[in-house]
Protein backbone atom coordinates (compact mmCIF):
# COMPACT_ATOMS: atom_id res chain seq x y z
CA UNK A 1 0.00 0.00 0.00
CA UNK A 2 0.89 3.20 -0.88
CA UNK A 3 1.46 6.62 1.11
CA UNK A 4 -1.63 8.49 0.38
CA UNK A 5 -0.51 11.34 -1.78
CA UNK A 6 -2.73 14.29 -1.65
CA UNK A 7 -4.51 15.81 -4.54
CA UNK A 8 -6.49 19.28 -4.87
CA UNK A 9 -9.43 19.71 -7.56
CA UNK A 10 -10.07 20.74 -9.87
CA UNK A 11 -8.33 17.65 -11.74
CA UNK A 12 -5.68 18.74 -14.57
CA UNK A 13 -4.95 16.68 -17.41
CA UNK A 14 -1.36 16.42 -15.42
CA UNK A 15 -3.03 14.76 -12.48
CA UNK A 16 -5.12 12.46 -14.02
CA UNK A 17 -2.24 11.17 -16.23
CA UNK A 18 -0.48 10.32 -12.60
CA UNK A 19 -3.22 8.62 -10.86
CA UNK A 20 -2.73 5.04 -10.87
CA UNK A 21 -5.24 1.98 -10.18
CA UNK A 22 -4.06 1.13 -6.49
CA UNK A 23 -3.45 5.04 -5.80
CA UNK A 24 -4.12 6.10 -1.83
CA UNK A 25 -5.47 9.43 -2.42
CA UNK A 26 -6.51 12.45 -0.19
CA UNK A 27 -8.53 14.62 -1.70
CA UNK A 28 -9.59 18.59 -1.36
CA UNK A 29 -11.35 20.86 -2.72
CA UNK A 30 -15.05 21.06 -4.39
CA UNK A 31 -16.93 18.27 -5.63
CA UNK A 32 -20.66 17.97 -6.21
CA UNK A 33 -22.76 15.48 -4.57
CA UNK A 34 -25.16 13.48 -7.71
CA UNK A 35 -27.02 10.09 -7.33
CA UNK A 36 -30.02 8.67 -9.13
CA UNK A 37 -32.33 10.97 -9.93
CA UNK A 38 -30.21 14.05 -10.23
CA UNK A 39 -28.09 11.80 -13.13
CA UNK A 40 -31.23 11.02 -14.91
CA UNK A 41 -31.94 14.88 -14.76
CA UNK A 42 -28.73 16.03 -16.02
CA UNK A 43 -28.50 13.27 -18.91
CA UNK A 44 -32.08 14.25 -19.92
CA UNK A 45 -30.99 18.12 -20.32
CA UNK A 46 -28.04 17.27 -22.47
CA UNK A 47 -30.00 15.25 -24.80
CA UNK A 48 -32.29 18.22 -24.76
CA UNK A 49 -29.49 20.55 -25.57
CA UNK A 50 -30.66 22.51 -22.03
CA UNK A 51 -27.56 24.31 -19.83
CA UNK A 52 -26.88 22.34 -17.05
CA UNK A 53 -27.47 23.83 -13.37
CA UNK A 54 -24.07 23.12 -13.14
CA UNK A 55 -20.77 23.12 -14.67
CA UNK A 56 -19.31 19.71 -15.54
CA UNK A 57 -16.13 20.72 -16.99
CA UNK A 58 -13.21 19.65 -15.28
CA UNK A 59 -15.48 18.46 -11.94
CA UNK A 60 -15.74 15.75 -10.05
CA UNK A 61 -19.18 13.88 -8.88
CA UNK A 62 -19.36 12.41 -5.13
CA UNK A 63 -22.02 9.80 -5.81
CA UNK A 64 -23.40 10.88 -2.25
CA UNK A 65 -26.92 11.81 -0.26
CA UNK A 66 -25.93 12.88 3.11
CA UNK A 67 -28.62 12.60 5.96
CA UNK A 68 -29.89 15.78 7.30
CA UNK A 69 -27.91 18.45 9.03
CA UNK A 70 -28.29 19.04 12.63
CA UNK A 71 -28.08 22.05 14.25
CA UNK A 72 -24.68 23.62 14.63
CA UNK A 73 -23.53 20.59 12.08
CA UNK A 74 -22.21 21.49 8.84
CA UNK A 75 -23.57 18.51 7.47
CA UNK A 76 -24.86 15.19 8.33
CA UNK A 77 -23.43 11.35 7.71
CA UNK A 78 -22.29 10.89 4.31
CA UNK A 79 -21.02 9.02 2.01
CA UNK A 80 -20.19 7.18 -1.29
CA UNK A 81 -23.49 5.09 -2.74
CA UNK A 82 -23.38 1.93 -5.09
CA UNK A 83 -21.89 3.89 -9.05
CA UNK A 84 -23.27 1.17 -10.90
CA UNK A 85 -26.85 2.78 -10.86
CA UNK A 86 -25.22 5.58 -12.22
CA UNK A 87 -23.51 3.86 -15.49
CA UNK A 88 -26.09 4.52 -17.99
CA UNK A 89 -25.78 8.18 -17.52
CA UNK A 90 -21.90 8.66 -16.94
CA UNK A 91 -20.38 8.15 -20.46
CA UNK A 92 -22.30 11.29 -21.58
CA UNK A 93 -21.72 13.57 -18.37
CA UNK A 94 -17.65 12.60 -19.15
CA UNK A 95 -18.12 13.80 -22.71
CA UNK A 96 -19.08 16.79 -21.54
CA UNK A 97 -16.49 16.99 -19.15
CA UNK A 98 -16.85 15.29 -16.04
CA UNK A 99 -13.23 14.20 -14.70
CA UNK A 100 -13.56 12.32 -11.44
CA UNK A 101 -16.13 10.41 -9.83
CA UNK A 102 -16.27 9.14 -6.25
CA UNK A 103 -18.46 5.89 -5.09
CA UNK A 104 -17.98 2.35 -4.65
CA UNK A 105 -18.46 -0.86 -6.66
CA UNK A 106 -17.81 -1.83 -10.28
CA UNK A 107 -18.37 0.60 -13.34
CA UNK A 108 -19.45 -1.03 -16.79
CA UNK A 109 -17.12 -1.37 -19.55
CA UNK A 110 -18.60 1.93 -21.21
CA UNK A 111 -17.95 3.76 -18.41
CA UNK A 112 -14.30 2.34 -17.84
CA UNK A 113 -13.88 3.07 -21.64
CA UNK A 114 -14.91 6.76 -21.39
CA UNK A 115 -12.70 7.23 -18.68
CA UNK A 116 -9.93 5.97 -20.70
CA UNK A 117 -10.86 7.69 -23.71
CA UNK A 118 -11.71 11.26 -22.18
CA UNK A 119 -8.87 11.02 -19.65
CA UNK A 120 -10.83 10.89 -16.38
CA UNK A 121 -10.57 9.38 -13.15
CA UNK A 122 -13.08 6.89 -10.66
CA UNK A 123 -12.42 7.00 -7.12
CA UNK A 124 -13.57 4.41 -4.66
CA UNK A 125 -14.62 5.60 -0.88
CA UNK A 126 -15.57 3.30 1.61
CA UNK A 127 -18.90 2.37 2.36
CA UNK A 128 -20.73 2.84 5.62
CA UNK A 129 -18.10 5.04 7.28
CA UNK A 130 -20.23 8.33 6.95
CA UNK A 131 -19.67 9.88 10.51
CA UNK A 132 -15.79 9.43 9.82
CA UNK A 133 -16.25 11.05 6.34
CA UNK A 134 -18.96 13.60 7.60
CA UNK A 135 -15.39 15.50 9.27
CA UNK A 136 -13.54 16.13 5.62
CA UNK A 137 -16.65 18.10 4.84
CA UNK A 138 -16.08 21.66 5.20
CA UNK A 139 -18.79 23.64 3.85
CA UNK A 140 -22.05 22.59 1.98
CA UNK A 141 -23.83 24.80 -0.45
CA UNK A 142 -27.15 23.79 -2.32
CA UNK A 143 -26.59 24.36 -6.16
CA UNK A 144 -29.51 22.47 -8.05
CA UNK A 145 -33.20 20.18 -7.83
CA UNK A 146 -33.87 20.92 -4.05
CA UNK A 147 -37.15 19.32 -4.54
CA UNK A 148 -34.94 16.06 -4.73
CA UNK A 149 -34.11 16.16 -1.27
CA UNK A 150 -31.38 13.99 -0.11
CA UNK A 151 -30.84 14.02 -3.78
CA UNK A 152 -30.44 17.33 -4.75
CA UNK A 153 -27.44 18.37 -6.09
CA UNK A 154 -24.84 20.40 -3.24
CA UNK A 155 -20.91 21.65 -3.85
CA UNK A 156 -19.34 19.96 -1.16
CA UNK A 157 -15.96 21.76 -0.13
CA UNK A 158 -13.88 18.86 1.52
CA UNK A 159 -10.52 18.33 3.08
CA UNK A 160 -8.10 15.23 2.35
CA UNK A 161 -10.93 13.11 1.60
CA UNK A 162 -9.44 9.38 1.61
CA UNK A 163 -10.15 7.59 -1.94
CA UNK A 164 -8.57 5.08 -3.40
CA UNK A 165 -8.10 5.42 -7.61
CA UNK A 166 -10.18 2.52 -8.88
CA UNK A 167 -10.09 3.25 -12.46
CA UNK A 168 -7.19 4.91 -13.65
CA UNK A 169 -6.75 6.68 -17.37
CA UNK A 170 -4.92 3.89 -18.71
CA UNK A 171 -8.07 1.30 -18.24
CA UNK A 172 -6.18 -0.37 -15.39
CA UNK A 173 -9.10 -1.74 -12.37
CA UNK A 174 -8.14 -1.80 -8.89
CA UNK A 175 -11.02 -4.24 -7.96
CA UNK A 176 -10.22 -6.58 -10.60
CA UNK A 177 -6.53 -6.51 -9.43
CA UNK A 178 -6.58 -6.51 -5.99
CA UNK A 179 -8.69 -9.78 -5.67
CA UNK A 180 -6.61 -11.30 -8.48
CA UNK A 181 -3.73 -10.84 -6.76
CA UNK A 182 -4.94 -11.76 -3.08
CA UNK A 183 -5.90 -15.05 -5.08
CA UNK A 184 -2.30 -15.77 -6.78
CA UNK A 185 -0.54 -14.51 -3.76
CA UNK A 186 -3.11 -17.81 -1.75
CA UNK A 187 -1.87 -19.93 -4.79
CA UNK B 1 -55.67 -28.11 35.05
CA UNK B 2 -52.26 -26.94 33.86
CA UNK B 3 -53.28 -26.01 30.31
CA UNK B 4 -56.37 -24.05 31.06
CA UNK B 5 -54.48 -21.47 34.15
CA UNK B 6 -51.13 -20.94 31.20
CA UNK B 7 -54.27 -19.89 29.04
CA UNK B 8 -55.88 -17.87 31.54
CA UNK B 9 -53.96 -15.03 31.08
CA UNK B 10 -55.27 -11.84 31.31
CA UNK B 11 -55.65 -9.95 28.19
CA UNK B 12 -52.68 -6.79 28.45
CA UNK B 13 -53.79 -3.49 26.88
CA UNK B 14 -51.12 -1.56 25.58
CA UNK B 15 -51.44 1.54 24.29
CA UNK B 16 -50.83 2.43 20.54
CA UNK B 17 -48.67 5.58 21.86
CA UNK B 18 -46.58 3.58 23.52
CA UNK B 19 -45.68 1.87 19.94
CA UNK B 20 -44.92 4.91 18.74
CA UNK B 21 -42.21 5.85 21.05
CA UNK B 22 -40.76 2.72 21.31
CA UNK B 23 -40.60 2.48 17.26
CA UNK B 24 -38.78 6.03 17.29
CA UNK B 25 -36.53 5.50 19.89
CA UNK B 26 -35.71 1.95 18.31
CA UNK B 27 -34.93 3.26 14.68
CA UNK B 28 -32.91 6.27 16.23
CA UNK B 29 -30.52 3.89 18.22
CA UNK B 30 -30.36 1.17 15.95
CA UNK B 31 -28.74 4.18 13.24
CA UNK B 32 -26.14 5.16 15.60
CA UNK B 33 -25.57 2.72 18.35
CA UNK B 34 -23.92 -0.79 16.52
CA UNK B 35 -24.19 -3.51 18.52
CA UNK B 36 -21.63 -5.15 20.56
CA UNK B 37 -22.00 -8.60 18.34
CA UNK B 38 -21.31 -6.00 15.09
CA UNK B 39 -18.30 -4.57 16.65
CA UNK B 40 -17.17 -8.09 18.20
CA UNK B 41 -17.60 -9.46 14.71
CA UNK B 42 -15.60 -7.06 13.20
CA UNK B 43 -12.45 -7.05 15.80
CA UNK B 44 -12.16 -10.62 15.19
CA UNK B 45 -12.23 -10.34 11.48
CA UNK B 46 -9.67 -7.74 12.12
CA UNK B 47 -7.53 -10.35 13.38
CA UNK B 48 -8.14 -12.40 10.51
CA UNK B 49 -6.84 -10.47 7.82
CA UNK B 50 -4.36 -10.68 6.12
CA UNK B 51 -4.26 -7.85 3.98
CA UNK B 52 -2.72 -4.24 5.44
CA UNK B 53 -5.51 -2.68 3.10
CA UNK B 54 -8.25 -4.89 4.47
CA UNK B 55 -7.15 -4.59 7.55
CA UNK B 56 -6.96 -0.56 7.87
CA UNK B 57 -10.46 -0.43 6.14
CA UNK B 58 -11.64 -2.48 9.16
CA UNK B 59 -10.02 -0.51 11.48
CA UNK B 60 -11.79 2.68 9.76
CA UNK B 61 -15.48 0.92 10.12
CA UNK B 62 -14.79 0.56 14.05
CA UNK B 63 -13.54 4.03 14.61
CA UNK B 64 -16.41 5.43 12.40
CA UNK B 65 -18.69 2.86 14.81
CA UNK B 66 -17.32 5.11 17.92
CA UNK B 67 -17.39 8.39 16.55
CA UNK B 68 -20.84 7.74 15.36
CA UNK B 69 -21.88 6.52 19.08
CA UNK B 70 -20.29 9.20 20.88
CA UNK B 71 -21.55 11.87 18.73
CA UNK B 72 -25.29 10.25 18.41
CA UNK B 73 -24.66 9.91 14.32
CA UNK B 74 -25.77 8.07 11.39
CA UNK B 75 -23.09 5.33 11.03
CA UNK B 76 -24.12 5.23 7.20
CA UNK B 77 -25.75 8.40 5.07
CA UNK B 78 -28.36 5.26 3.85
CA UNK B 79 -30.19 5.26 7.16
CA UNK B 80 -32.40 2.53 5.45
CA UNK B 81 -35.80 1.57 4.36
CA UNK B 82 -37.41 0.69 7.53
CA UNK B 83 -38.06 -2.74 8.00
CA UNK B 84 -40.03 -4.37 11.06
CA UNK B 85 -40.51 -7.52 12.53
CA UNK B 86 -43.60 -7.55 15.29
CA UNK B 87 -45.05 -10.30 16.89
CA UNK B 88 -48.20 -9.55 18.56
CA UNK B 89 -49.30 -11.42 21.80
CA UNK B 90 -52.51 -13.06 21.26
CA UNK B 91 -53.82 -11.76 24.51
CA UNK B 92 -53.04 -8.31 23.74
CA UNK B 93 -55.43 -5.42 23.70
CA UNK B 94 -54.00 -2.26 21.30
CA UNK B 95 -56.09 0.09 22.07
CA UNK B 96 -56.07 3.97 21.20
CA UNK B 97 -55.31 3.38 17.58
CA UNK B 98 -54.06 1.43 14.69
CA UNK B 99 -51.11 -0.86 15.03
CA UNK B 100 -49.65 -0.14 11.50
CA UNK B 101 -50.49 2.76 11.54
CA UNK B 102 -48.84 3.32 15.60
CA UNK B 103 -45.73 2.13 13.63
CA UNK B 104 -45.80 4.18 10.61
CA UNK B 105 -46.01 7.11 12.84
CA UNK B 106 -42.82 5.88 15.15
CA UNK B 107 -40.75 5.75 11.67
CA UNK B 108 -41.65 9.28 10.72
CA UNK B 109 -41.21 10.79 14.10
CA UNK B 110 -37.45 8.60 14.21
CA UNK B 111 -36.46 9.64 10.67
CA UNK B 112 -37.45 13.81 10.98
CA UNK B 113 -36.60 14.01 14.75
CA UNK B 114 -32.91 11.83 14.69
CA UNK B 115 -31.84 13.59 11.62
CA UNK B 116 -32.34 10.36 9.97
CA UNK B 117 -31.97 10.03 5.79
CA UNK B 118 -35.20 9.88 4.00
CA UNK B 119 -34.68 7.65 1.51
CA UNK B 120 -37.72 6.04 0.47
CA UNK B 121 -39.79 7.09 -2.68
CA UNK B 122 -42.55 5.96 -5.53
CA UNK B 123 -41.34 3.46 -7.25
CA UNK B 124 -41.78 4.91 -10.68
CA UNK B 125 -41.81 8.81 -10.25
CA UNK B 126 -38.61 8.20 -8.21
CA UNK B 127 -40.65 11.02 -5.82
CA UNK B 128 -39.70 11.39 -2.06
CA UNK B 129 -42.42 10.60 -0.01
CA UNK B 130 -40.67 12.60 2.18
CA UNK B 131 -40.85 10.88 5.99
CA UNK B 132 -39.58 7.53 5.12
CA UNK B 133 -42.67 5.60 4.46
CA UNK B 134 -44.30 3.45 4.71
CA UNK B 135 -42.41 1.03 6.28
CA UNK B 136 -42.02 -2.64 5.12
CA UNK B 137 -43.63 -4.19 8.73
CA UNK B 138 -44.41 -7.95 9.33
CA UNK B 139 -46.99 -9.09 11.74
CA UNK B 140 -46.78 -12.12 13.37
CA UNK B 141 -49.71 -13.17 16.49
CA UNK B 142 -47.57 -14.92 18.47
CA UNK B 143 -48.69 -16.91 22.02
CA UNK B 144 -48.33 -14.65 25.19
CA UNK B 145 -49.04 -10.97 26.46
CA UNK B 146 -46.44 -8.83 25.26
CA UNK B 147 -45.28 -7.15 21.78
CA UNK B 148 -42.10 -7.91 20.69
CA UNK B 149 -40.94 -5.05 17.95
CA UNK B 150 -37.68 -5.79 16.23
CA UNK B 151 -36.33 -2.50 14.18
CA UNK B 152 -34.33 -2.88 11.30
CA UNK B 153 -32.88 -0.06 8.86
CA UNK B 154 -31.77 -1.84 5.90
CA UNK B 155 -29.33 0.05 3.79
CA UNK B 156 -30.17 -0.43 -0.07
CA UNK B 157 -26.64 -0.72 -1.40
CA UNK B 158 -26.48 -4.40 -0.12
CA UNK B 159 -30.78 -5.22 -0.40
CA UNK B 160 -30.25 -4.77 -4.40
CA UNK B 161 -27.46 -7.69 -4.56
CA UNK B 162 -29.93 -9.89 -2.82
CA UNK B 163 -31.22 -12.29 -4.81
CA UNK B 164 -34.53 -15.34 -4.99
CA UNK B 165 -34.33 -18.32 -7.06
CA UNK B 166 -36.69 -21.48 -7.64
CA UNK B 167 -34.04 -24.10 -8.28
CA UNK B 168 -35.01 -27.76 -9.19
CA UNK B 169 -35.00 -30.17 -6.41
CA UNK B 170 -32.26 -32.19 -8.21
CA UNK B 171 -30.02 -28.49 -7.98
CA UNK B 172 -29.77 -30.01 -4.09
CA UNK B 173 -27.48 -28.58 -1.24
CA UNK B 174 -24.80 -28.22 -3.92
CA UNK B 175 -26.88 -26.33 -6.10
CA UNK B 176 -28.15 -23.87 -3.05
CA UNK B 177 -23.96 -23.15 -2.25
CA UNK B 178 -23.23 -22.52 -4.96
CA UNK B 179 -26.12 -19.99 -6.39
CA UNK B 180 -24.96 -18.55 -2.64
CA UNK B 181 -21.39 -18.33 -3.92
CA UNK B 182 -22.31 -16.92 -6.91
CA UNK B 183 -24.48 -13.63 -5.14
CA UNK B 184 -21.28 -12.95 -3.34
CA UNK B 185 -18.84 -13.32 -5.94
CA UNK B 186 -20.94 -11.15 -8.32
CA UNK B 187 -21.73 -8.34 -6.01
CA UNK B 188 -18.23 -7.41 -5.22
CA UNK B 189 -17.47 -4.23 -3.62
CA UNK B 190 -21.20 -3.05 -4.13
CA UNK B 191 -22.86 -4.25 -1.16
CA UNK B 192 -20.06 -3.08 1.43
CA UNK B 193 -18.09 -6.07 2.57
CA UNK B 194 -17.51 -7.50 4.86
CA UNK B 195 -21.14 -8.83 4.43
CA UNK B 196 -23.47 -10.85 6.87
CA UNK B 197 -24.96 -13.77 4.10
CA UNK B 198 -28.58 -14.68 4.97
CA UNK B 199 -30.09 -17.19 3.24
CA UNK B 200 -33.20 -18.88 3.01
CA UNK B 201 -34.05 -22.01 1.99
CA UNK B 202 -37.61 -23.85 1.55
CA UNK B 203 -40.92 -22.43 2.41
CA UNK B 204 -42.55 -20.60 -0.99
CA UNK B 205 -40.81 -17.72 -3.03
CA UNK B 206 -41.82 -15.03 -0.34
CA UNK B 207 -41.28 -17.30 2.38
CA UNK B 208 -37.70 -17.83 1.52
CA UNK B 209 -36.78 -14.23 1.20
CA UNK B 210 -38.37 -13.64 4.82
CA UNK B 211 -36.25 -16.67 5.99
CA UNK B 212 -33.06 -15.08 4.71
CA UNK B 213 -33.72 -11.53 5.93
CA UNK B 214 -34.55 -13.50 9.40
CA UNK B 215 -31.38 -15.01 9.40
CA UNK B 216 -30.17 -11.52 9.36
CA UNK B 217 -31.05 -10.99 12.99
CA UNK B 218 -29.17 -13.94 14.10
CA UNK B 219 -26.87 -12.27 17.04
CA UNK B 220 -22.97 -12.68 15.40
CA UNK B 221 -21.37 -14.47 18.11
CA UNK B 222 -19.61 -17.82 17.81
CA UNK B 223 -21.96 -20.06 20.53
CA UNK B 224 -24.74 -18.80 18.39
CA UNK B 225 -23.93 -21.27 15.42
CA UNK B 226 -27.52 -22.56 14.02
CA UNK B 227 -28.85 -25.55 16.10
CA UNK B 228 -29.94 -27.62 13.20
CA UNK B 229 -26.54 -29.64 11.95
CA UNK B 230 -27.14 -29.86 8.76
CA UNK B 231 -27.31 -26.21 8.26
CA UNK B 232 -24.54 -25.67 10.51
CA UNK B 233 -22.31 -27.67 8.39
CA UNK B 234 -23.33 -25.54 5.66
CA UNK B 235 -22.99 -22.26 7.14
CA UNK B 236 -19.50 -23.70 7.65
CA UNK B 237 -18.53 -24.73 4.00
CA UNK B 238 -20.01 -21.31 2.83
CA UNK B 239 -18.42 -19.26 5.01
CA UNK B 240 -15.00 -20.57 3.71
CA UNK B 241 -15.54 -20.91 0.68
CA UNK B 242 -16.74 -17.07 0.49
CA UNK B 243 -13.68 -15.92 2.22
CA UNK B 244 -11.62 -17.43 -0.67
CA UNK B 245 -13.23 -15.21 -2.95
CA UNK B 246 -10.85 -12.08 -1.72
CA UNK B 247 -13.14 -9.51 -2.17
CA UNK B 248 -12.06 -8.21 1.40
CA UNK B 249 -13.40 -5.01 2.88
CA UNK B 250 -14.67 -1.99 1.16
CA UNK B 251 -13.54 -4.95 -2.40
CA UNK B 252 -10.08 -3.77 -1.69
CA UNK B 253 -9.03 -7.69 -1.45
CA UNK B 254 -8.43 -9.32 1.30
CA UNK B 255 -9.47 -12.18 3.63
CA UNK B 256 -12.61 -11.02 5.44
CA UNK B 257 -15.03 -10.85 2.78
CA UNK B 258 -18.11 -12.36 5.14
CA UNK B 259 -18.80 -11.68 8.95
CA UNK B 260 -21.15 -13.99 9.31
CA UNK B 261 -23.51 -17.06 6.69
CA UNK B 262 -26.67 -17.72 8.42
CA UNK B 263 -29.20 -19.72 7.22
CA UNK B 264 -32.63 -20.50 7.81
CA UNK B 265 -34.97 -23.15 6.58
CA UNK B 266 -38.47 -24.63 6.69
CA UNK B 267 -40.07 -27.42 4.52
CA UNK B 268 -41.34 -26.62 0.75
CA UNK B 269 -43.72 -27.96 -2.13
CA UNK B 270 -42.32 -31.51 -3.44
CA UNK B 271 -41.80 -29.49 -6.89
CA UNK B 272 -39.94 -26.68 -5.46
CA UNK B 273 -36.47 -25.97 -3.89
CA UNK B 274 -36.83 -22.08 -3.66
CA UNK B 275 -33.23 -20.76 -2.56
CA UNK B 276 -33.06 -16.81 -1.12
CA UNK B 277 -29.75 -14.43 -0.46
CA UNK B 278 -30.26 -11.56 1.19
CA UNK B 279 -27.04 -9.54 2.01
CA UNK B 280 -26.58 -7.13 4.53
CA UNK B 281 -23.66 -4.80 4.83
CA UNK B 282 -21.20 -4.67 7.47
CA UNK B 283 -23.07 -1.59 9.01
CA UNK B 284 -25.82 -4.86 10.30
CA UNK B 285 -28.40 -2.69 12.44
CA UNK B 286 -31.21 -4.19 14.03
CA UNK B 287 -32.83 -2.93 17.68
CA UNK B 288 -35.75 -5.09 19.22
CA UNK B 289 -37.56 -4.21 22.60
CA UNK B 290 -40.06 -6.00 24.38
CA UNK B 291 -43.58 -4.19 25.87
Amino acid sequence: MTKPRQIQTLLTDEVIASLHAGDMVLLSGEVYTARDVAHRRLYDALERGEKLPIDLKTSVIFYAAPTPTPPRKIIGSIGPTTSYRMDFFTPRLIENGLKGMIGKGMRSPEVVAAIQKYKAVYFGGIGGIAALTARCVKKVELVAYEELGPEAIRMLTVKNLPVVVINDSEGKDLYEEAQRNWQLRRQ
Amino acid sequence: MVTEKKTKKPIRRINCKRITSAVKKLFIEANTVLETDVIAALKQSCEREESITGKQVLEKILENADIACKNKMPICQDTGLAILFVEVGQDVHIVGGDLRAAIEEGVRQAYAEGYLRKSVCDPLSRENTGDNTPAIIHIDIVAGNQIKIIAMPKGGGSENMSAAQMLTPAAGAEGIKKFVVEKVAQSGANPCPPVIVGVGIGGSLEQACILAKKALLRPLVSENNNTNERLAQMEKELFARINELGIGPAGLGGRVTALAVNIEMMPCHIASLPVAVNIQCHVARHKEIKI
